[in-house]
């Protein structure tokens, strides 16, 4: 018993009405008068110069308003390492390179133009993977870096490293050792609702940019930079964030169609929507990057890890966004998870000619995961120990300070292991010479309490009251289907003291909401809850302060209206102070006076009677800000050190598998995830996102790759790209919640909403190997994979 | 050349005069204004874009306008009456079955044709109808719950 009224409740998504009604409004359905629509003429080769390019058959074309090339327009530079530019000169890098801008009627219209641009090109050779990049004279993709100062490898310019303890040492000291190379592919974010904006200018050249995106306020600052290149500068750039059709980290950069949508109103001084097609989603929105990771790791004869080695190499493509720096996320589970005493850690990542790479959920952690956890089960069987008991014998505790400082106040690891290894009847069905069926489990831990790669790693809230009990919040993160607004609305109804059906949350706008830094890292339910505590705290003293003065006159009003009256034995109700109020579900009571009908105040009555209060100066508003900063450290990345997140979540995914032995094909029979997520706050929230993560989970280890062959990418769409359908993902899956109570989460709550996708590739291969013996080093486990694997050996 | 045709949507009688060519989801957002049902992929692969013609699901948009003629619509905004969902879109909201939201009305509408056809499916039938279906969010689960509570209580036919 938690004593919560609606905290960790079932309670429907406040917006879910308007979803399965067709009333919410994506970009895509917005329409705006004299609306234009952009489309973008994309480089036709991974390198080349551009010789020359002609628009004149595309401006001749009826309908088509203005057609652009980056000898009409200011430079507009972006990407947090300034290395990409809205519209290209000169040179094209990558197939999803911007060369040219049309603004028409229709879409189609513009398609049309688009395709009339003549652009003549000079081919260069390219540079397509790591190893290319990498060799000695390989071409490079950029020969100067935003300053103007000449590059001289393709090797980003990123250091994100971790070394300590004395590894020699380690290494001699350990009994056993195993050692291996893994990968994983590009895989595309593949949102439902396509990448899409409006942008529109007003007569004094204030910008606003209705954008499918998981950082308002930092893209309110790139759009405020192009403002500033425009001659626009002290100009107001607006971010509103309509229904988002799913992002998964795809919404964490600002893109070049929305800065040429903005060049393209600014041209035209008419509304502009560029909304991706499906094949331009996969063409031209950057996946996530594929890696490749050399693990060593050791255990002395008991099991307990001695140190972990790993390097990993990352394809980035022909730009910097936030993607290429996943290894710093990488860096939580490289050092930390389970008690690893020496580790070291390094990490390159390099430009190639490929589609550049950006943030997907888990931002490097599934992909690290899936070397530590593959690679964990080929320790304990070197070591002759279950993989079970392996990874108890190693598993985190409360209380620990890790290689890399994070502090780890709760940790319900080994109890996640325990519960999987029961519910998996671990004991009975591992190894069990079924050499068709096995089982294997895979642990992961995430940043549960934000995760600092900014300066400021918080979150703004505002609660206004109006006069009848409901409660606006104003917030500047964003609900993209991960079900904020769920945990939102319950936090603040369970902080204020109203009931959830009275919370209505604002659209996210950067004029009217308070800064946030974005929503992503598990982030928003964690940071909206505590701002929203800070906020709610601030509201109730005032409310409770200004409630001395008209509480008496209230109550005698409820006596009159209920035709009662009170003897001398009864509450004396005109002398209550402001620390013996409460407020619950929407109605002031004193919780030490008895329980009387008349001793209860609505709230929006309350309310009404202090705004118009009849003494003169004395009404009032309520309306409450507050920021919350979690107290966390901007890590060192140099060294690799640094308590990034207030709290860590941890889990453990257990499944059950049978591979066909004749086709290579893996079909999952049963799935447990046991997680500690500190508290559950909004039960169906949480339960949407741990299904939804663990089936991308499924997608990433047995179908999804993005295919490219000299940086074109080969299977735009979803005949050729295989999502999971609910017909594939048909066996059962399990939750289970561990509530570890963190002190720093909003009731105890951590961050919710990767954890289901990081375990589920390793969980899987370590289960295959269980069955038939097989160790796939490489995702996806394809059927193909899986019988190569067969064949080489004798089963 | 442009063509005539008189279809119902949602239950009331419509004349329009378009290209032969359109397709119907572009009848439906952009002529019509009715922006309930989505476009995800334009190739039929998703289903974002399902409607009811004549009580049969279709991708609406692979459907040409030209076959429209004398037909009945249903879309994501003919379920609801009054401003109440249908039973079964209420089932959605109760389970969790929507989360981004955007394969939600095609998803709904795929289920409407199934509980028309079959009123009490097994898991394995709801999961074979939303084959075409696609989500990427919920992983399915509490889709397929939401239309199994749906069966539970019963749809209201056409609805």
């Amino acid at each position: 018993m938690t004593g919560y009224s609606h905290i960790g409740t079932e309670r429907p998504r406040p917006e879910a009405a308007d979803k399965v009604g067709g009333k919410a409004l994506y970009v895509s359905d917005i329409s705006r008068p004299g609306m234009l629509h952009g489309k973008i003429k994309f480089s036709d080769h991974a390198h080349a110069r551009i010789k020359s390019i002609d628009t004149t058959a595309a401006l001749a074309l009826p309908g088509v308003r203005v057609v652009i090339t980056a000898d009409d327009v200011p430079e507009l530079r972006y990407g947090f390492m300034r290395d990409n530019v809205a519209l290209k000169s000169g040179k094209v890098r990558q197939f999803r390179d911007e060369v040219a801008a049309v603004a028409a009627v229709s879409p189609e219209v513009a398609q049309q133009a688009v395709d009339l641009i003549q652009v003549d090109y000079e081919p260069l050779p390219g540079v397509f993977s790591v190893d290319e990049a990498l060799e000695d004279g390989a071409p490079l993709v950029h020969t100067e870096d935003a300053r103007g100062r000449p590059v001289r490898s393709n090797t980003m310019p990123l250091k994100c490293v971790h070394h300590s303890g004395d590894m020699t040492a380690a290494r001699e000291a350990s009994a056993f050792v195993s050692e291996g190379e893994y990968s994983v592919p590009r895989i595309q974010q593949a949102c439902l609702g396509t990448a899409g904006c409006i942008a529109e200018f007003d007569l004094k050249g204030n910008l606003t940019v209705t954008a499918k995106t998981q950082i308002p306020f930092l893209a309110q600052r790139d759009f405020t930079s192009a403002l500033t290149a425009l001659g626009l500068e002290g100009r107001n750039a607006r971010v509103v964030v309509p229904a988002v059709g799913g992002a998964f980290g795809s919404g964490l950069d600002t893109h070049g169609y929305e800065y040429i949508a903005i060049l393209l109103a600014w041209k035209t001084g008419k509304p502009v929507k560029i909304q991706y097609t499906r094949t331009e989603e996969f063409s031209y929105l950057s996946p996530r990057q594929s890696a490749q990771f050399m693990i060593r790791q050791g255990c002395d004869e008991e099991g307990k890890l001695t140190f972990r080695e790993i390097e990993v190499t990352q394809d980035n493509g022909a730009y910097g966004s936030w993607g290429a720096t996943y290894p710093n996320v990488m860096l939580v589970a490289a050092t930390s998870l389970y008690r690893v005493p020496v580790v070291s850690f390094d990490s390159t990542i390099v430009y190639t000619n490929n589609t550049y790479c950006q943030a997907m959920r888990g931002y490097g952690n599934p992909e690290v995961t899936w070397a530590i956890e593959s690679s964990l089960d080929d320790l304990a069987e070197k070591a002759g120990i279950d993989p079970y008991e392996m990874r108890l014998i190693n598993a985190n505790e409360p209380g620990d300070l890790t290689p890399m400082g994070l502090d780890l106040k709760t940790c319900g690891l080994a109890e996640c292991l325990e519960t999987t290894a029961e519910r998996l009847n671990w004991a009975s069905n591992r190894g069990n010479g079924q050499k068709r069926r096995g089982v294997g489990m895979a642990s992961f831990m995430n940043v549960g309490g934000g995760g600092k790669i900014y300066r400021s790693d918080g979150s703004g809230i505002i609660l206004k009251l109006d006069d009848f009990g409901n409660v606006n919040v104003s917030y500047g993160g964003v609900e993209m289907g991960q079900g904020l607004h769920s945990a939102l609305s319950l936090m603040v109804a369970e902080s204020l003291g109203v009931h959830p059906e009275s919370v209505f949350i604002n659209q996210t706008d950067t004029a009217t909401s308070p800064w946030d830094v974005g929503t992503h890292a598990s982030r928003g339910a964690f940071m909206a809850g505590n701002a929203a505590i800070g906020a709610a705290t601030k509201l109730r003293e005032r409310i409770f302060a200004a409630a001395e003065d008209v509480y008496p006159a209230e109550v005698e009003r409820n006596l009159t209206r209920l035709g009662e009256a009170t003897g001398p034995d009864e509450y004396d109700f005109r002398s209550v102070s402001r620390d013996q109020f409460d407020l619950k579900d929407g109605w002031l009571i004193v919780p030490d006076a008895p329980d009387r009908p008349w001793l209860r105040v609505e709230l929006g009555r309350l309310l009404r009677a202090i705004h118009f209060s009849e003494e003169g100066g004395k009404g009032t508003t309520f309306t409450e800000e507050s920021f919350y900063e979690p107290p966390t450290d901007l890590p060192d990345w140099a060294k690799g050190y640094g308590n990034m997140s207030a709290n860590y979540s941890f889990g453990v995914q257990g499944v059950e598998v049978e591979v066909d032995t004749d086709t290579g094909e893996v079909t999952i029979l049963r799935l447990v995830a046991v997680t500690d997520i500190g508290r559950v706050l909004s039960l169906q929230a949480l339960k949407g996102q741990m299904y939804g993560g663990i089936v991308q989970g499924v997608g990433y280890a047995l179908y999804e790759e993005i295919k490219t062959e000299k940086g074109r990418i080969l299977n735009p769409g979803f005949v050729d790209y295989k999502l999971p359908t609910a017909a594939d993902v048909d066996f059962p899956i399990e939750l289970e919640f561990v509530e570890t109570n963190d002190p720093t989460g909003p009731f105890g709550a951590k961050g919710a909403g990767e954890p289901g996708i990081v375990p589920t590739a390793p969980a899987i291969a370590n289960a295959v190997y269980d069955a038939v013996g097989v160790r796939i080093r490489d995702l996806p486990m394809t059927p193909e994979k899986v019988l190569t694997a067969l064949q080489g050996q004798d089963i | 050349m442009t063509l005539e045709l008189s279809f119902e949507l949602n239950g009331f009688l419509m004349d329009v005069d378009v290209e032969p060519h359109l397709r119907l989801l572009d009848l439906l957002r952009s002529v019509l204004g009715e922006t309930g049902t989505k476009e995800a992929c334009g190739e039929g692969e998703c289903g974002a874009c399902t409607v009811l013609v004549d009580g049969k699901t279709v991708n609406s948009c692979l459907f040409p306008v030209g076959e429209l003629g004398g037909t009945a619509v249903t879309t994501i905004e003919g379920l609801a009456v009054n401003g109440d969902l249908s039973s079964l879109q209420q089932a959605f909201v109760d389970k969790g079955g929507a989360q981004c939201g955007f394969c939600t009305p095609g998803m709904v509408m795929s289920a409407v044709a199934l509980l028309a056809e079959n009123p009490h499916p097994s898991e394995a039938e709801i999961r074979s109808a939303l084959i075409g279906n696609l989500c990427r969010c919920t992983g399915y689960v509490q889709i397929v719950e939401s239309i199994q509570q749906a069966a539970r209580t019963g749809v209201v036919p056409g609805r």
